[in-house]
C-alpha cells in the first residue's frame, strides 16, 4: 500500500513537472502573451492570452487523456494498452529527435487565435500524448479495487483522473509560463527571448522517449 | 547549428537598431547585355578596415543571362514568434533570383566574406511547374516558409494565367506552391510585406513581363496600362480582403514599407511617376476601423529641361520626370529615402507624421540631366536606385541600375555600376561618404544591397519597439 502511494506521489510530481516543462519552453507560447501586452500597450492583454494558451493545452491533454479513460475498462488489457501508449510516446519522440520537423499547418492559424494555436501545438509536438503514460499508471496505482468495481464507477473514476490530471497539468503549464511572461514583460524586457529560448527540439523528442520507456519498463 | 536563436534576429525594431553595426554588404552584379554570368559582390563596410568600399569577394553564377534585380535573407527576425514554429534557423542563405531566366540561386555566405558559394540551384522549370508563376522577384521570410513574389504568370511571355507569390520551404527551398487561395481583383505583381502579428500583407503592381521585358512601351504607359494598384491580403487566410485603386495616372505602384514596429498600421508606398505631370509621389496606407485606406503625401516635381538633353523617350516632354523607383524606411520609421532615379537625387523625409513627410535631406548625385558627380570625383552613371538603410540608421546605401533594359532607354550607353554610400545626421540630412565609391568589374551594374545581419527591408517583428 505504502509503495502504491509513492508510486502516485511520484506519478502526481511528473504531472507537475511535465506542466513546468512545458509551461516555460517559448515554443508553447508564452512569448505570444508578452507580445499581446505590448501590443495592446495593457497587461489585461497579457492575462487575456495565458488563458486562451491555457485553454487550448488543457483541451488538448483532455482530447488526448479522455480515449484512454474510456480504454482503462478493458480491465484484461491494462498492460497491452499501456504498452501500445508507450510505443506510441516513444515513436513520436523519436520521430521528433531525428527528423526536427515542425507541422505546416500550424503556421496557418491566424495569431487572433491563440486557444487554437496552443490546442493544435500540444496536439502536433506531442505535450499530450506524454502525459498518457503518466495518467495511465496512475489509473494503475489507483486501480487496486478495481475488480470489486462496476464498469460504470471504474469509468467516472478514470474519467475523474483525467480530468484531474489534464487540469493540474495545465495550471502547472500556465503558472510557469505565465511567471516567465509577466516577469519578461514587467522587468526583464525582449532581450530575454534572444538569450534564454534554447533549441530544446532534441531534448523534447529524447524526454518523450524516456516517458515511454520508464511506462513500458514498468507495465507489468 | 544554433542552440539559442540567431544572433541576428531581434525581437523588436529598437532592438535591432541597437546591434552590432554591419560590416559586409552583399551587393548583386548583374550582365546587362548577358553576355558574362551574373554574380554577387561581397563588399567591405567596415571604416576601420584598409578594404573599406572594396569588393572583397565575387561569386559568380555558372549561368548566363538570369539578370539578379531582388533578393533577400532564408530567415529573419520573424523566426522569434512562437508561431513560426522555427526560432532555430540560421540567417544564412541568401535568396537570389534571376528575374530573367526565373531561375533562383540559394547562396551559403557562412564562413566569412570569401566563403560565400553556391548551396542549391533551382531550375526555373521546377518554379513554372510546382507554381505556373515566372520571374521571381521580392523575397520575405515569413509565417509559411520563403514568400517570393514573382511578375510573370505561364507561358513563354509569362501572360498566361496572372502573377502572384510562392512559398518555399525555410529549410530544404523546395518550392511548394502558391500562396494565394483567392487572389481577387489582383492581376499583376510588384512588391509584397506584411504586418505578422496583425496578420495582413500589402501587395503593389508593376506591370506584365511584355511590358517591361524589352523595355518600358511609352505607349502603355501614356495609356496608363501599368499598375496602379495596392491589394490589402487577410495573411494567413492567402485572400485578398481590398484592393486599393491609386488612380490610373499614378502609373507602378512598386515599393510597400510597413512601419517597422508591429504596433503602427501604417506604411507607404512609391509610385514612379503621374502620367498627367510626370510627377513622383509617396502615399501612406493604414487601416482603420477595419478598412484600409491609401492617401498621396508627397510629390516630387520633375524639371524642366532642354529637349538635346533628353533621350529619345522623353524629348516630347522637354522635363525630367523624378521616377521614383525604389524607397525604404529606417528602423526607427523616422526616415523614409525615396530614390529619384531620373533627376539623381536621394531624398530623405522625416516621416513622423506619417500623413505628413516633411523634406529633411538630400543629395545630388548621376541623374538624366544634371549628372552629378560623386564627390570622389567619379561620374556616377544612371540615378540612384536601390537603397539599403543600415540597422541603426546612421548609413544609406544604393546602387544606380533599375533594370537593364530601362538603364539603356533612359541613359543611353554604358555609365557603369556604382555603389556609394551617406551618412545621415542626427536630426536628418544626408552627406556624401567621399571615401566609400565601389569599383565593379567592367560590363557590369550593381542593384539590390543586402547588410550582413539584416537590414531596414528584410527583417519582419513580432514584438513592438516599446
Amino acid at each position: 500500500m505504502e509503495g502504491l502511494t509513492g508510486a502516485a506521489a511520484g506519478l502526481w510530481l511528473a504531472v507537475v513537472a511535465s506542466g513546468v516543462y512545458h509551461g516555460v519552453n517559448p515554443g508553447m507560447g508564452w512569448p505570444l502573451a508578452v507580445s499581446a501586452a505590448l501590443m495592446e500597450r495593457r497587461r489585461a492583454a497579457l492575462w487575456r492570452a495565458l488563458a486562451a494558451l491555457a485553454a487550448g493545452h488543457l483541451a488538448a491533454m483532455l482530447a488526448i487523456l479522455l480515449p484512454f479513460a474510456a480504454l482503462t475498462l478493458l480491465i484484461a488489457w491494462q498492460a497491452e494498452i499501456r504498452i501500445v501508449a508507450a510505443v506510441l510516446v516513444i515513436a513520436l519522440g523519436a520521430w521528433i529527435f531525428v527528423t526536427k520537423r515542425h507541422a505546416r499547418f500550424l503556421a496557418r492559424v491566424p495569431p487572433s487565435r491563440l486557444a487554437l494555436w496552443s490546442f493544435l501545438v500540444a496536439i502536433a509536438h506531442g505535450a499530450a500524448l506524454m502525459l498518457v503514460p503518466i495518467y495511465l499508471g496512475l489509473c494503475h496505482a489507483g486501480e487496486i479495487d478495481a475488480g470489486h468495481e462496476a464498469a460504470g464507477e471504474l469509468m467516472g473514476t478514470s474519467v475523474g483522473i483525467a480530468f484531474a490530471v489534464a487540469l493540474v497539468h495545465s495550471a502547472a503549464m500556465i503558472a510557469s509560463g505565465g511567471a516567465l511572461a509577466w516577469a519578461v514583460y514587467r522587468w526583464l524586457g525582449l532581450k530575454v527571448l534572444t538569450r534564454g529560448w534554447f533549441d530544446l527540439d532534441r531534448v523534447w523528442g529524447a524526454s518523450l522517449v524516456i516517458v515511454g520507456v520508464v511506462a513500458l519498463a514498468t507495465a507489468w | 547549428m544554433n542552440l539559442r536563436p540567431d544572433p541576428t534576429f531581434y525581437p523588436s525594431p529598437k532592438l535591432a537598431m541597437a546591434g552590432p553595426a554591419e560590416t559586409l554588404a552583399y551587393t548583386l552584379m548583374l550582365s546587362p547585355d548577358a553576355s558574362q554570368p551574373d554574380g554577387l559582390a561581397v563588399v567591405n563596410v567596415n571604416p576601420q578596415s584598409a578594404e573599406y568600399g572594396q569588393i572583397v569577394h565575387k561569386l559568380i553564377m555558372p549561368n548566363k543571362g538570369d539578370e539578379f534585380h531582388h533578393f533577400g535573407w532564408n530567415a529573419c527576425s520573424s523566426a522569434l514568434s512562437p508561431l513560426s514554429g522555427h526560432a532555430f534557423l540560421e540567417r544564412r542563405y541568401l535568396i537570389i533570383p534571376g528575374i530573367r531566366s526565373s531561375r533562383i540561386y540559394v547562396v551559403d555566405v557562412k564562413g566569412g566574406p570569401t566563403a560565400a558559394k553556391i548551396h542549391r540551384i533551382i531550375e526555373p522549370e521546377e518554379v513554372f511547374a510546382k507554381t505556373g508563376y515566372s520571374r521571381p522577384h521580392t523575397i520575405h521570410c515569413g509565417p509559411e516558409g520563403i514568400y517570393v513574389s514573382t511578375l510573370g504568370g505561364g507561358g513563354k511571355d509569362g501572360t498566361d494565367g496572372p502573377p502572384g507569390i510562392f512559398i518555399m520551404d525555410c529549410e530544404t527551398f523546395d518550392v511548394i506552391g502558391r500562396y494565394e487561395i483567392d487572389r481577387g481583383p489582383q492581376d499583376k505583381q510588384y512588391d509584397f510585406w506584411w504586418n505578422l502579428p496583425r496578420d495582413y500583407m500589402v501587395s503593389s503592381e508593376w506591370g506584365l513581363p511584355p511590358q517591361f521585358e524589352g523595355g518600358v512601351v511609352p505607349e502603355d504607359l501614356l495609356s496608363n496600362k501599368y499598375g496602379h494598384r495596392l491589394h490589402f491580403w487577410d495573411l494567413r487566410a492567402r485572400k485578398n480582403v481590398q484592393t486599393i485603386d491609386l488612380g490610373e495616372n499614378h502609373q507602378m505602384a512598386l515599393e510597400v514599407r510597413p512601419a517597422h514596429d508591429p504596433v503602427k498600421e501604417y506604411g507607404f508606398c512609391g509610385v514612379v511617376v503621374d502620367t498627367t505631370n510626370l510627377e513622383g509621389s509617396i502615399w501612406t496606407w493604414w487601416r482603420e476601423g477595419g478598412k484600409f485606406h491609401a492617401k498621396k503625401t508627397a510629390t516630387i516635381p520633375p524639371e524642366p529641361a532642354k529637349a538635346d538633353d533628353l533621350p529619345p523617350l522623353l524629348k516630347g516632354f522637354e522635363a525630367v520626370p523624378p521616377l521614383v523607383t525604389d524607397i525604404d524606411l529606417s528602423l526607427d520609421d523616422r526616415f523614409l529615402y525615396v530614390s529619384c532615379w531620373g533627376t539623381g537625387e536621394m531624398r530623405q523625409y522625416d516621416v513622423s507624421d506619417p500623413m505628413n513627410p516633411k523634406l529633411a535631406g538630400s543629395v545630388h548625385v548621376g541623374g538624366i540631366v544634371r549628372q552629378a558627380k560623386h564627390p570622389s570625383g567619379n561620374a556616377f552613371g544612371y540615378g540612384p536606385q536601390m537603397v539599403e538603410i543600415s540597422r541603426d540608421g546612421k548609413r544609406v546605401y544604393w546602387t544606380n541600375s533599375l533594370y537593364s533594359t530601362w538603364d539603356d532607354q533612359f541613359y543611353p550607353g554604358d555609365r557603369g555600376a556604382a555603389m556609394v554610400k551617406a551618412d545621415v545626421g542626427k536630426d536628418g540630412g544626408l552627406t556624401l561618404d567621399k571615401k566609400f565609391w565601389v569599383e565593379f568589374p567592367k560590363g557590369y551594374r550593381a542593384h539590390q544591397i543586402r547588410l550582413e545581419g539584416g537590414d531596414c527591408s528584410t527583417d519582419s517583428f513580432c514584438y513592438p519597439s516599446a
